[in-house]
C-alpha cells in the first residue's frame, strides 16, 4: 500500500470547535446541475419540448401582432384619419352627359355635420387640363397645358392649402363668379410668377384671372399644386357641368376620430332626398383594425401558447420529481458528504431552472424564426420588441423554478440513512 | 499510536440511545456508553435487526440520538443544528458503504472529488488532493475509468479514496466487503489493516470475521445492546460465528445463522457489561 499521505490524513487531529459549515459553491452548483442534467441528455431534451413549444409560440404569436400592428401603424396618419371623400355615383354610374349631384350650397349643408372642420365640392375642369399662359393670347405668350380644378372655397380650407403669397378665394369671389385663380408651387413656377406686387394675371383658355394666391405647401389635393385653381361657380359659368368620366367629390376634413361618423351621415346630409347619389369613403378604422387583428391572433394562439407552456411546466416537474427518486441514493450520498438539505434542494431547482432556461433559449429563437418566416411570406417589415426576446430564456428559467419547486423539497427531505441503504 | 491522555476521543457516547416513536415505540438502541479514541481499529458486529444500521446512523450524524450525549473530536452533536452536523460530516468523517455509491456517470476521480464539493476544498487542489488519495489506495492508475469499468475491489477502493479525501477523524465503514469477493475481500482488509497501521481511526460494522479480526476491539451488538470484547487476535474470532459460514454469505445468511447458530448466546440483559460471550 502507497498509502503515504493517508497516516497523517485520517489521524491525529485534535478536537475542533465546530468547523465552518460545509459549502455549496455557486460553480459548483452548476457544474452538478450540469451533470444531473447531462447525465440523461435524451430525456433532459424531451423535457424541454413543451418548454420549447410554449415560449416559442408566445415569443412568435407577439412578434406577429406586433409586426402587424407595427403594419398598420406605418400607414397609418393624422391627415388620412380625418379625410372624408364624397363621390357622385349618379354621374358615375349614369349617362355620358355631364351631371352635377352635389348641391349649390353643398358646403354649407356638410358645416352643419358634427366633427367637419371644413368640406367643399372639387372637380377637374377637363381631363387633359388647358392652356395656360402668363401673358395674354394676343401678345403671344407661351401657352403652357396645366391642370385646371374648380374648387369651392371649403374645398380649398378643407384641403389644407398653404400660400406663399396672397389669400384663397372666398365665398365672394365664389357668389359673384369672379375670374380669380390660385396658382399652385408648381404651376407658378412654370408660369415665372412668384410675387402678386403686380396683381398678375393668367390667361386660361383666353380667359383673364387675377391671381390672388400661390400655393406653399402639399395640400391633399396634389394637382392643386400642379395647376391653377379658379372658383366652383366660375368653372361652371365658364365650362359647364363637370365631365361625367371625372365626376365631382366632396373632400371633407373632419376632427380626429370624427371621419367614420360624418362618413355615415354626409350622403343624407346632403341630399336628403335622394343619398343613393353620393357616396362617403372613410379611411379605415385603424384603432379597430389594429384590434381585430391583436384580439384574433391573441385568443386562440396565445391560449395555445399557454396550453404547451403548463405542459412544459408539467414535464420537467415530472421528469424532476422522477430523478430525484431515482436518485436517492445519490441525494443519501450527497448528505453524507456533507450536504445540507438546502444543498440538495438549490441542486434539482437548478437543475429544472436550467431545463426550463434552455428551452426559453431555444424557444425564443424558434418564436424569431416563425416569425421572420411569416413577416417574409406576408411581405410585410419584421418589428419585434426585444424586450420580449430578451423576456422569454428568463420566463422559461422563471417556469423551470416553479416546476423544480416541488421535487426540490421533496429531495431536500429525503432521509439520509433510508437512502443510503438502497 | 501513541495519543497525548488528555485528548478528546473520536467517538464518545454518554448514555446513548434511540427509540424509534410508534406505534409501538421501538428501542432500537438502548442507552449506550462507548468510547473511541484516535487511532483505533473497532469492528463493530450483530446480526440485522439488532441496532447495527441504527448505531451506524448516530455515529455518521445521519441520524440523532433520541437520548444521552453524542461527541465527535469532542463536539456535542446529537442535538446540534443541521447546519454543524452536515459540516462535520463533510470534514470529520469519511463514509464507506456496502454497495459503493460510486456515481455510474462519473470517474473514479470525479466520484472523488464530489466529496471535495461540500468540504469547500478550493477547486483548484481539488484534482490534486484527489489524486493523491487514489494514489493512497493503489488507483492512480485508473483515476479517469468509469465505476463499470471498474471490479468490485476496485470501486471500493474508489470509494474508500473519496471517504479518505477531506483527510477525516474518523472512517465510518459500513460492511465494507458486503459485496466483495474473498480476494477482493483480503485486498480491502489489508487496505484498512494499512490504514489503521498510519494512524487512521477505523470504525468497521461487518458481519465477516476475517474482516472483524483485523480490528483491536470488537462491539457486538444485540437487541440493542453493545457489548465489548478485548482487543482479539484473528485465532480468536474464527468461532465467532458459524465456522461453516463463508464470508462470501455474510449478507444473505449470516443473520440466520447468528441466530440459530448460537442458541447458547446470552440475552442482552446479561451481556451488558459481562463480557461473558461463549466466545471471549
Amino acid at each position: 500500500m502507497r498509502s503515504r499521505s493517508a497516516s497523517h490524513r485520517a489521524a491525529g487531529r485534535r478536537g475542533r470547535a465546530v468547523t465552518s459549515a460545509s459549502r455549496f459553491r455557486l460553480a459548483d452548483l452548476a457544474s452538478e446541475a450540469m451533470a444531473g442534467l447531462l447525465q440523461r441528455p435524451g430525456r433532459s431534451a424531451l423535457t424541454v419540448l413543451g418548454t420549447i413549444a410554449g415560449i416559442g409560440g408566445f415569443v412568435a404569436i407577439v412578434a406577429l401582432s406586433q409586426t402587424a400592428a407595427g403594419q398598420i401603424g406605418k400607414d397609418f396618419n393624422v391627415q388620412d384619419a380625418t379625410q372624408v371623400t364624397v363621390n357622385d355615383t349618379g354621374a358615375r354610374g349614369g349617362s355620358a352627359h355631364p351631371t352635377m349631384d352635389f348641391p349649390m350650397d353643398a358646403d354649407a349643408l356638410a358645416d352643419r355635420i358634427r366633427g367637419v372642420v371644413a368640406a367643399g365640392v372639387w372637380w377637374q375642369v377637363q381631363a387633359g387640363g388647358l392652356q395656360v399662359s402668363a401673358l395674354p393670347p394676343s401678345a403671344g405668350g407661351t401657352k403652357i397645358g396645366l391642370p385646371v380644378t374648380a374648387a369651392s372655397p371649403g374645398a380649398l380650407v378643407a384641403s389644407g392649402a398653404q400660400l406663399s403669397a396672397g389669400v384663397l378665394f372666398n365665398q365672394f369671389h365664389e357668389a359673384t363668379a369672379q375670374n380669380v385663380a390660385v396658382l399652385g408651387k408648381s404651376a407658378a413656377a412654370q408660369l415665372g410668377i412668384s410675387s402678386l406686387v403686380n396683381e398678375p394675371a393668367v390667361f386660361i383658355g383666353g380667359q383673364p384671372f387675377t391671381v390672388v394666391g400661390i400655393l406653399s405647401g402639399d395640400p391633399r389635393l396634389p394637382q392643386l399644386n400642379l395647376g391653377v385653381t379658379v372658383p366652383e361657380s366660375t368653372a361652371l359659368k365658364l365650362w359647364g357641368l363637370p365631365p361625367s368620366y371625372v365626376p365631382a367629390q366632396m373632400l371633407i376634413h373632419t376632427r380626429l376620430g370624427a371621419a367614420q361618423v360624418v362618413a355615415e351621415q354626409a350622403a343624407v346630409a346632403l341630399r336628403p332626398d335622394d343619398p343613393k347619389l353620393l357616396t362617403a369613403t372613410a379611411p379605415v378604422n385603424q384603432a379597430q383594425l389594429k384590434k381585430s387583428v391583436t384580439a384574433s391572433l391573441n385568443t386562440v394562439f396565445l391560449a395555445l401558447a399557454g396550453v404547451a407552456l403548463i405542459i412544459g411546466a408539467v414535464g420537467i416537474a415530472n421528469t424532476t420529481l422522477v430523478a430525484v427518486l431515482e436518485r436517492s441514493g445519490e441525494i443519501g450520498l450527497r448528505r453524507a458528504l456533507g450536504a445540507r438539505p438546502r444543498h440538495i434542494a438549490i441542486q434539482f431547482l437548478a437543475e429544472s431552472t436550467a431545463l426550463g432556461l434552455f428551452g426559453g433559449l431555444v424557444g425564443a429563437c424558434i418564436g424569431v424564426l416563425v416569425a421572420i418566416a411569416v413577416t417574409i411570406a406576408e411581405h410585410w417589415t419584421a418589428l419585434l420588441d426585444d424586450r420580449i426576446v430578451l423576456a422569454a430564456p428568463l420566463a422559461g428559467a422563471v417556469i423551470g423554478l416553479l416546476a423544480g419547486l416541488y421535487p426540490a423539497l421533496r429531495a431536500s427531505a429525503i432521509e439520509p440513512a433510508d437512502a443510503l441503504r438502497r | 499510536m501513541t495519543m497525548a491522555a488528555d485528548e478528546a476521543p473520536v467517538i464518545q457516547l454518554s448514555a446513548v440511545g434511540y427509540t424509534y416513536s410508534g406505534p409501538p415505540p421501538v428501542q432500537a438502541l438502548k442507552p449506550t456508553d462507548l468510547v473511541i479514541r484516535r487511532g483505533e481499529h473497532v469492528a463493530i458486529m450483530g446480526p440485522s435487526g439488532s441496532g447495527k444500521s441504527t448505531l451506524l446512523n448516530l455515529l455518521g450524524l445521519l441520524d440523532r440520538p433520541t437520548e444521552g450525549r453524542l461527541e465527535i473530536d469532542g463536539i456535542d452533536l446529537g442535538r446540534a443544528s443541521e447546519r454543524d452536523r452536515a459540516a462535520v460530516r463533510a470534514r470529520h468523517i469519511g463514509f464507506v458503504f456496502q454497495s459503493f455509491h460510486l456515481l455510474s456517470h462519473r470517474s473514479a476521480i470525479e466520484n472523488v472529488m464530489l466529496a471535495q464539493v461540500y468540504a469547500d476544498m478550493p477547486r483548484r487542489r481539488r484534482y490534486g488532493e484527489a489524486m493523491s488519495a487514489l494514489g493512497g489506495v493503489g488507483l492512480a492508475a485508473r483515476a479517469h475509468a468509469l465505476p463499470t469499468e471498474l471490479s468490485g475491489g476496485e470501486r471500493q477502493r474508489v470509494a474508500i479514496a473519496r471517504a479518505l479525501v477531506n483527510r477525516p477523524s474518523l472512517l465510518l465503514c459500513d460492511e465494507p466487503t458486503g459485496n466483495l469477493d474473498t480476494a477482493a475481500t483480503g485486498e480491502l482488509t489489508d487496505l484498512l489493516g494499512a490504514l489503521h497501521s498510519q494512524g487512521a481511526t477505523l470504525v468497521v460494522i461487518t458481519h465477516n470475521p476475517v474482516v472483524a479480526a483485523r480490528a483491536q476491539r470488537q462491539v457486538r451488538i444485540r437487541d440493542g445492546l453493545l457489548s465489548e470484547q478485548g482487543p482479539a487476535r484473528p485465532d480468536d474470532t474464527q468461532p465467532l460465528e458459524d465456522p461453516l459460514e463463508d464470508p462470501l454469505d455474510d449478507t444473505l445468511g449470516g443473520d440466520t445463522q447468528w441466530r440459530h447458530g448460537d442458541p447458547g448466546a446470552p440475552d442482552g440483559e446479561e451481556a451488558e457489561g459481562s463480557h461473558a460471550l461463549p466466545f471471549g
